[in-house]
């Protein structure tokens, strides 16, 4: 049962990456506009295919 | 709707919020200024979706030198940066042309607390959350492991426990402490004196507990209990958030511009708050006025109806007052500034708002009745716990155990959770039927109204006149909307709507307060009053009329309405039939007024109400012992609003009582009945909580103060009744559910 002498630290450190991402997000404005970012997802730029095509 | 079959039609393209025609104000003293990059910060109304978003956002940066443009749908808040010649002008006449309502917002006028009390609780959530989950993985550890679990390894998961949960407690619980020392200062109880005391009492005894190597540490309860705690907490921060937020917005709305003319009769864009009494202003066409003027040049039609309610335009002359939030319908007026924008009638409506919140935070929520009850419930049982077991056993140590455990398993989260879940999931439910919510106590005043009072125009009718089609007038409509095209007169509005497209007459001329007059080959054609074609009687017809001559052809009359809208009649007899009062308090014409009456059904009505007499009957049905609830979307509407029970504005209504109501609808007055029955049911799940968290707190509390709980139970009962209450709440959203 010595193994979680590496183990606590391992998962502690694994949540503790998750609660760092999460104070980022929360701190960094990613929750400031719920609906605009739902709906930012649908938009697609209005260019005619062809064009992306014959451009790449 | 043609919306969908027209991409580029105006406002909001899946119709969920009709365009906007205010006429844009000049913005261009907002715009700041740093290092050769222009900011400005935009109010946009009538944003909705996501094709609002792309428009919007594809309208202005295909503008020459803007760098990004961004709008927050949640807020309706834009942001646009912008480098060269581009003028702030130009930006809002883009978005306004799309269909949708634009205002400068000074960003610094907000320095939203509500929102970073938010994030902050959003914030201790997720850090309470990380510490509950991982303190839970090595407590089941320590449970699972009891007998074969060594005391050595028991004290090591305890130390660990109480290393994650100290600076969690800190960090989390600080918004408990605050404010529970804040009430003990003087010298009240709030929620967050027992919370507080349970926390710290929880932990101090852990630490205890594990530097002693005994078997039970509280350190997961502690935390989870500051979990759970944070979730209604941020819940309901957010909730207020939003009708701060609607607050906010009136303030943009005096944030606007208005055009000063100097000495020199020079005219520039100023803020209305620099204005000073005396100072010259143009009011231009189209233009709502900001601040209360008397006109000395210019000859025009005002449209009055958000000041008085009055649904036709008044001619204005010189040596006339023009109040704020009047719209100039026709040639551009020049007038004196009689006040200070802050002065000015606008204000004087939002300082009658002022008082009206107060008056209505004497409202005691259901929360808090039933908080006033438990504090005393709970701490006089853990009191009397502590003494008996240290009476009858002597044994201090676990006399405080038990003492402690009781105050954990009573826990206030249940009670916590209780309102905030289920006004949440009540406002998601009405959000889908075009409802919005903006304050999370407002269900629970909703629900217990018994009368209502309408406002007439843009509440119970369209707000716009409409042509009664008759035989005479059809073969006159397209020459008269000919002429009608070029005026702004709500009159010539109706007319080319029943029209259809068409062209405009050319060199057409408006003369005020009689009519419009043009020359097309050689026929002389006339459009206005009766006196402007040459009748001279009154004719006998009620409403608005206009006539029309054309040459020396006798002259047609075209008559209109405001049509009530087509499910008001229907409402008003449910709403009667639920055995509620309906009356309607308008400032239009006494004649307007009964019409609409009879129509609908309404027997009581008030015509010629001034934003005074509105606010005033309303104290007085507030005093006949009446729970009121006020439904208008005028300026002079938004007094009376703040002083009833509970407010309602459609969507297309003034800003300022959208702001002042309750809640929002857009989906035609059948909502009114929708937000009734979700209220009702809101706060009949409210109370259904309320009543779970006590029958739940009746079993554990003799549970805990026999010494029968442990860690693991106190864990799984706090879980159970804060997940019964969300389920319970979860309810509300079930469709079609029928009410009790």
């Amino acid at each position: 049962m010595t193994v979680i002498i590496y183990l606590i630290p391992v998962a502690l450190g694994l949540g503790g990456l998750g609660l760092a991402g999460f104070l980022w997000a929360a701190s960094s404005g990613q929750f400031d506009d719920p609906d605009g970012a739902a709906n930012r997802i649908l938009i697609d730029e209005d260019v005619p295919l062809v064009d992306k095509i014959t451009k790449t | 709707m043609t919306a969908l079959a027209a991409p580029h039609a105006d406002g909001c393209p899946s119709g969920l919020a009709p365009p906007d025609g205010s006429q844009q104000d000049d913005v261009s003293a907002f715009v700041r200024r740093t290092k050769g990059v222009n900011h400005l910060d935009l109010l946009v109304r009538g944003a909705k979706c996501g094709g609002c978003l792309s428009k919007i956002e594809g309208a202005v940066n295909a503008l020459s030198g803007v760098d990004t443009a961004r709008l927050n749908l949640s807020n309706g808040r834009m942001s646009v940066t912008w480098q060269g010649a581009l003028t702030g002008h130009q930006i809002t006449t883009s978005i306004a042309s799309l269909g949708y309502g634009v205002s400068a917002y000074s960003g610094e006028a907000v320095a939203s607390t509500e929102q970073t009390e938010e994030r902050q609780l959003l914030i201790a959530m997720g850090v309470a959350g990380f510490a509950a989950a991982n303190i839970m993985l090595l407590s089941i550890s320590v449970w699972a492991g009891v007998g074969e679990m060594g005391s050595a390894t028991r004290q090591t998961m305890h130390a660990i426990s109480g290393l994650i949960a100290f600076p969690a407690v800190l960090f989390s619980g600080r918004h408990f402490f605050k404010s529970a020392w804040a009430a003990l200062k003087h010298r009240h109880v709030n929620m967050d004196v027992p919370i507080s005391l349970a926390v710290i009492l929880a932990f101090s005894t852990s630490v205890w507990e594990t530097m002693a190597g005994g078997p039970h540490a509280y350190f997961d309860a502690c935390v989870m209990l500051l979990f759970f705690l944070l979730i209604g907490r941020f819940l309901d921060a957010r909730l207020r958030r939003r009708a701060y937020a609607a607050a906010h917005d009136l303030a943009a709305l005096q944030n606007r511009s208005v055009t000063r003319i100097d000495q020199t009769g020079a005219a520039s864009a100023a803020r209305a708050e620099n204005i000073t009494a005396g100072d010259q202003l143009l009011l231009a066409s189209g233009e709502r006025a900001v601040i209360d003027m008397q006109i000395i040049h210019g000859d025009s039609e005002v449209d009055e109806s958000m000041v008085t309610g009055e649904s036709l335009p008044n001619r204005i002359l010189p040596g006339a007052t023009l109040y704020a939030g009047s719209v100039n319908l026709g040639q551009p007026l020049t007038g004196t500034a009689l006040k200070a924008a802050s002065d000015s009638v606008l204000s004087d409506i939002a300082r009658m708002l002022e008082a009206g919140e107060q008056r209505k935070s004497a409202y005691r929520k259901i929360a808090d009745r039933a908080v006033s009850l438990y504090v005393p419930f709970v701490h006089t049982t853990a009191a009397l716990a502590f003494l008996s077991w240290l009476v009858i056993g002597g044994d201090v140590r676990v006399a405080i155990m038990i003492a402690v455990s009781t105050l954990i398993i009573t826990c206030p989260c249940a009670l916590a959770l209780a309102a905030p879940v289920a006004q949440v999931v009540a406002s998601g439910r009405l959000f889908k039927s075009g409802i919005y919510l903006k304050s999370g106590d407002a269900l629970e005043r909703i629900a217990a109204i018994d009368h209502i009072v309408f406002d007439k125009t843009g509440t119970l009718t369209i707000g716009a006149p409409q042509l009664i089609e008759g035989d005479a007038s059809a073969a006159a409509l397209p020459e008269a909307a000919r002429l009608a095209r070029a005026s702004r007169h709500p009159l010539s509005r109706a007319l080319v709507a029943a029209a259809g497209p068409g062209d405009i007459a050319p060199s057409v001329t408006e003369q005020s307060g009689l009519g419009l007059e043009a020359d097309i080959d050689g026929v002389h054609y006339r459009l206005g009053s009766a006196e402007w074609v040459g009748i001279d009687k009154r004719s006998a017809s009620d409403g608005p009329t206009l006539w029309f001559a054309a040459g020396d052809a006798a002259p047609v009359q075209f008559r209109f309405i405001d049509k009530p809208h087509s499910d008001a009649a229907a409402t008003i007899r449910q709403l009667k039939s639920m055995g509620i009062g309906v009356e309607i308090l308008s400032g239009d014409k006494p004649q307007a007024v009964s019409t609409l009456a009879v129509q609908l059904e309404i027997e009581t009505w008030t015509a010629e109400a001034t934003p005074q007499s509105k606010a005033d009957h309303l104290e007085t049905l507030r005093q006949a012992g009446k729970s009121l609830l006020m439904v208008g979307d005028g300026l002079n509407d938004a007094g009376a609003m703040s002083l009833a029970y509970a407010s309602l504005a459609p969507g297309g209504a003034m800003d300022i009582s959208q702001a002042v109501s309750d809640a929002v609808y857009s989906g035609g007055i059948s909502s009114i009945l929708e937000i009734l029955k979700t209220s009702k049911l809101a706060r009949q799940t409210m109370l259904q909580n309320f009543g779970l968290a006590a029958v739940y707190n009746l079993i554990a509390v003799p549970i805990a103060v026999t010494g029968h709980v442990t860690p693991l139970i106190a864990a799984i009962a706090m879980s159970a009744s804060s997940l019964i209450v969300t389920l319970n709440a979860l309810r509300i959203s079930l469709p079609k559910r029928a009410t009790a």
